[in-house]
């Protein structure tokens, strides 16, 4: 019963697996392009009519760390011998600084964005997508439900858009973009706020367009779970509506839902990317942006590599709890 | 046969608005660049970053360029984007998903390691990494870069299926008139997969529209056919949403919007058709 020796270390293999197929990714894209990545980097940099400051010292540091005149196979172990301590190497725009101390600063901005929006995204949907079922909701809530279907279909960054044209340009409710206003200079909890105004239209096109996620996925669950002898039962015994609704009906269908919530994490880091560049959202996605659009490569490879981890670890971490979750599951061997 | 195509459209709202949005979206991406002409999206055609007017419907942008007849030409290189993907990911995901659910053995291991793999990473990051360095230069090729992870999907779908269908008795009739392993998978389970097959399509043709148009709005597209994920990265590299200049990323956001409004509705209704529960649960006749 729950877990089983065989079923952790098939999990976490799979999890290596995966962050080793993103790493390498990371490693030989790069190489195709003729040359010495470096190199090819700095040329690049320069044709463009930036000129790299330090591009000496920058170039040494690279050679010196990945041995780039050594075989590529020695390369490509070394390589990999650096990811664990998560030594990411050098961004090229701001030398001295290392891809993870520039990431270490942004990150807090998207992971306070994404669990915020997960959160409200997960529980308003799943409880729409409930009572959209339920028997006894009230009729309008039928009304909504192929609504928020439609409104699942529109991604997060145009819904984005679609609210920035609304909320803030035709109606100046919410300010247009980045994470305080100009000169701005509050402390403590005026700051606080001022961060939760700005951070309001991001987060809210996200929830927005996944909400319907949620209620869809919630729906076709709970559609199940109603025609289950146990909601009879309680129903028999008398319990009250929303007792039955609560403990007998969302908690049961709930388990799945969480599955869901694994999967979601990845998506959603994925697709904040956007919804931060459109914004001006100080995250993990504006600095990917700027990287991409400076050609700052390592800090390309630095974010979209934290970006698998994070995804892949959640999924991990999500099959790992799910048999304590449902212990009706038995992942002993086949 | 006409009778069979009207079932089919008229079968459930989600299928009939689908196949119109999607239609309205072909016959305006077909016609209106034959009407509209060529004139108006040339470079400094109008005037620079002006507000609709009776002259440009709805305004320029900061090329001088019609905002409304460049929507038109838009329209169909960003489906082709979607059906070359779409195709590209639901073909690699029939072939891989019939013999992985057909053959099973240690194919069908490797075969669902990989597409589990595949599923786990956010495509989105990794497609950023190969369109960073590989800079798409058309639109098959940002197409065929996007179903790279478009197929897990698809191979999911159809071997689900397959492991069903291998149960049935008409594949234990072939087997017993001496067909080939192959020759089973395609020619007797792969004709009763085809309602999976096109709903798969459609799904992928979403992801794909999904990740082209994302990879655009980040500025890693093809730059040199109109298209609306386009639209949207000039007029955000000019500083459009900054300067207000609405007028140029609002027309192409509600069309994409529609647009994946439209393909999700054509999902909807194909999966009605393709899964029998969800007839069932409807209760109305299962179409042949």
């Amino acid at each position: 019963m729950g877990l089983t020796a065989g079923y952790v270390s098939r999990r976490v293999l799979l999890f290596l697996v995966v962050v080793w197929a993103a790493a390498s990714i990371n490693f030989a894209v790069p190489r195709l392009a003729p040359g010495d990545p470096t190199a090819a980097i700095v040329a690049r940099l320069e044709s463009q009519g930036g000129r790299v400051e330090n591009a000496k010292a920058l170039i040494e540091a690279y050679r010196e760390k990945f041995g780039l005149d050594k075989p590529i196979l020695l390369q490509y172990g070394l390589y990999l011998s650096t990811l664990p301590n998560f030594d990411l190497g050098y961004s090229i725009s701001f030398f001295p600084t290392t891809v993870t101390g520039l990431i270490a600063k942004h990150l807090p901005w998207t992971v306070g964005l994404l669990l915020t929006t997960l959160f409200f995204s997960f529980a308003i949907g799943s409880i729409l997508g409930a009572l959209m079922v339920w028997p006894r909701s009230a009729g309008a809530l039928k009304v909504v439900a192929p609504f928020t279907m439609v409104m699942a279909a529109i991604p997060y960054y145009l819904m984005a858009l679609l609210l920035l044209w609304g909320l803030a340009f035709t109606f100046s409710i919410f300010p247009i973009f980045g994470a305080k206003a100009i000169g701005s200079e509050l402390t403590g909890f005026a700051r606080f706020g001022e961060i939760l105004y700005f951070s309001t239209l991001p987060a809210l096109s996200i929830v927005i367009s996944s909400i319907g996620l949620w209620a869809v996925t919630m729906r076709g669950i709970m559609v199940s779970t109603l025609g289950e002898d146990f909601l009879t039962l309680a129903e028999a015994k008398g319990l009250k509506g929303p007792r039955i609704f609560i403990w007998y009906g969302m908690r049961n269908a709930m388990l799945p839902q969480v599955t869901g919530l694994a999967i979601a994490i990845g998506q959603v880091m994925a697709g904040s990317v956007i919804v931060e560049v459109l914004f001006s959202y100080p995250g993990v996605g504006h600095l990917l942006f700027e990287a991409i659009r400076t050609n700052d490569y390592p800090v390309i490879q630095g974010i979209t590599f934290l970006l698998v981890v994070s995804a892949a670890g959640a999924v991990l971490i999500m099959d790992l709890l799910y048999p304590r979750l449902d212990p009706r599951i038995s992942y002993s061997a086949k | 046969m006409f009778g069979l195509i009207r079932r089919i459209l008229f079968r459930s709202w989600p299928m009939t608005a689908g196949v119109a949005i999607i239609g309205a979206f072909l016959v305006g991406g077909w016609l209106g660049p034959v009407i509209l002409g060529h004139d108006k999206i040339e470079l400094g055609a109008g005037d620079f970053a002006s507000e609709a007017s009776g002259e440009h419907w709805l305004g320029t942008d900061t090329f001088g360029r019609d905002i409304f007849v460049f929507s038109f030409h838009a329209l169909l290189p960003t489906l082709t984007i979607g059906v070359i993907a779409g195709g590209a990911a639901t073909g690699a995901g029939v072939v891989l998903g019939l013999i992985s659910g057909y053959i099973r053995g240690p194919i069908d291991t490797v075969i669902r390691t990989m597409s589990d793999i595949a599923m786990t990473i956010p495509s989105l990051a990794v497609l950023i990494v190969i369109a960073a360095y590989v800079r798409a230069t058309s639109i098959e090729m940002m197409a065929l870069v996007v179903a790279i992870f478009a197929w897990p999907w698809a191979t999911r779908v159809i071997r689900a299926q397959t492991l069903t269908l291998r149960e049935k008795a008409f594949v234990t009739v072939s087997k017993l008139s001496g067909e080939g392993e192959l020759e089973i998978a395609f020619k007797q389970i792969f004709p009763n997969l085809l309602p999976y097959v096109m709903s798969a399509f459609a799904g992928t043709v979403n992801t794909g529209i999904l990740a082209a148009v994302g990879l655009q709005i980040l500025g890693l597209g093809p730059v040199d056919t109109p298209s609306l994920g386009l639209m949207l990265d000039e007029s955000f590299r000019a500083g459009a949403l900054i300067r207000g200049l609405w007028w140029w990323w609002l027309p192409p956001t509600v069309l994409l919007a529609f647009l994946f409004i439209g393909v999700f509705l054509l999902t909807v209704g194909l999966d009605e058709i393709a899964n029998p529960r969800l007839q069932a649960a409807k209760g109305k006749a299962v179409v042949e």
